[in-house]
């Protein structure tokens, strides 16, 4: 398997993703594209490991140092969806919608 | 066309497919349910790609848990009172042409390189637990001590976050 299939199905899943966050206004629905961008990085990051196991580029090291900084991603992505969560309720509570716009008002 | 090469074509229609699925639902409820799909497609693809490990913590830490979450946030917010307005279409045309000139651009860019082209590893046992445990508690035993920090932090953060409402409510 040739590393640019992963490559670019990578970026479809980020471009989905980036689409997504700019189109819709549930704050809900915003946040589920953020996941996905971050999970479509992680897919990237699994395929170069996995090119570091290549007959060019043999370095197994590196290979292992790409898979824990997935693993890491991952542990960053749980804390920011518990905080993220919390602030989409704190939200809900204070205009009693979780549309993106009533965020406006951070502005004054 | 090898076993191989058949299943990653399948599993990344699966995930494209899950995703527009996210981004086009009318119910959020129905959008955790496709984002499911999608982390289940690329938890496919690291076993595709002999990462087991992340396979399986891919599957317990996001479809498990983190999705479990949004479901429970979605239950807990009553939707059906306040839907979704939708954005002024003049915006999300706006929106979906910045996203389609991202992709065109990073795509015309890395398609003429030819670093894309090295043909990728396959069976060896660096995705094992093994592997991946040894390195992780001898070089990296620092970053994982301040990821537990960073949970605790997150978890005071949350808790923090989501009781303040009620406190000022109590003192009134």
């Amino acid at each position: 398997m040739k590393i640019e299939w992963y490559i670019f199905l990578s970026i479809a899943l980020f471009c989905i993703g980036v689409a997504g966050a700019l189109t819709r206004r549930n704050a809900i629905i915003v946040f589920m594209c953020i996941e996905l961008m971050l999970n479509s990085v992680n897919l990237l990051l699994v395929a170069f490991s996995k090119m570091h196991l290549s007959d060019v580029l043999p370095n197994a090291q590196s290979a292992i140092n790409a898979q824990i900084f997935v693993f890491f991603i991952m542990i960053v992505a749980a804390a920011e969806v518990s905080v993220g969560l919390a602030i989409i309720v704190m939200m809900y509570r204070n205009t009693k919608s979780i549309d993106i716009n009533f965020l406006n008002r951070l502005k004054n | 066309m090898a076993t191989t090469q058949i299943l990653f074509w399948f599993l990344s229609a699966l995930a494209i497919a899950g995703a527009i699925g996210v981004i086009s639902c009318k119910n959020p409820l129905y959008g955790v349910l496709w984002l499911i799909i999608v982390f289940f497609a690329i938890s496919g693809h690291y076993i595709l790609m002999n990462a087991q490990f992340l396979a399986i913590v891919n599957i317990i830490v996001y479809a498990g848990a983190i999705m479990v979450l949004f479901t429970f946030v979605i239950m807990f917010i009553d939707l059906n009172e306040h839907p979704e307005i939708p954005k002024n279409i003049y915006i999300k045309a706006a929106g979906l042409i910045a996203s389609l000139c991202l992709l065109i651009v990073l795509v015309a860019a890395l398609s003429h390189t030819s670093d894309t082209r090295i043909e990728m590893g396959i069976g060896s046992g660096v995705g094992l637990i093994k592997y991946l445990g040894r390195t992780l508690f001898n070089d990296y035993v620092v970053p994982f001590e301040i990821s537990s920090v960073l949970f605790l932090s997150a978890m005071v953060g949350a808790v923090i976050i989501g009781k303040k409402e009620k406190e000022e409510k109590a003192s009134v």
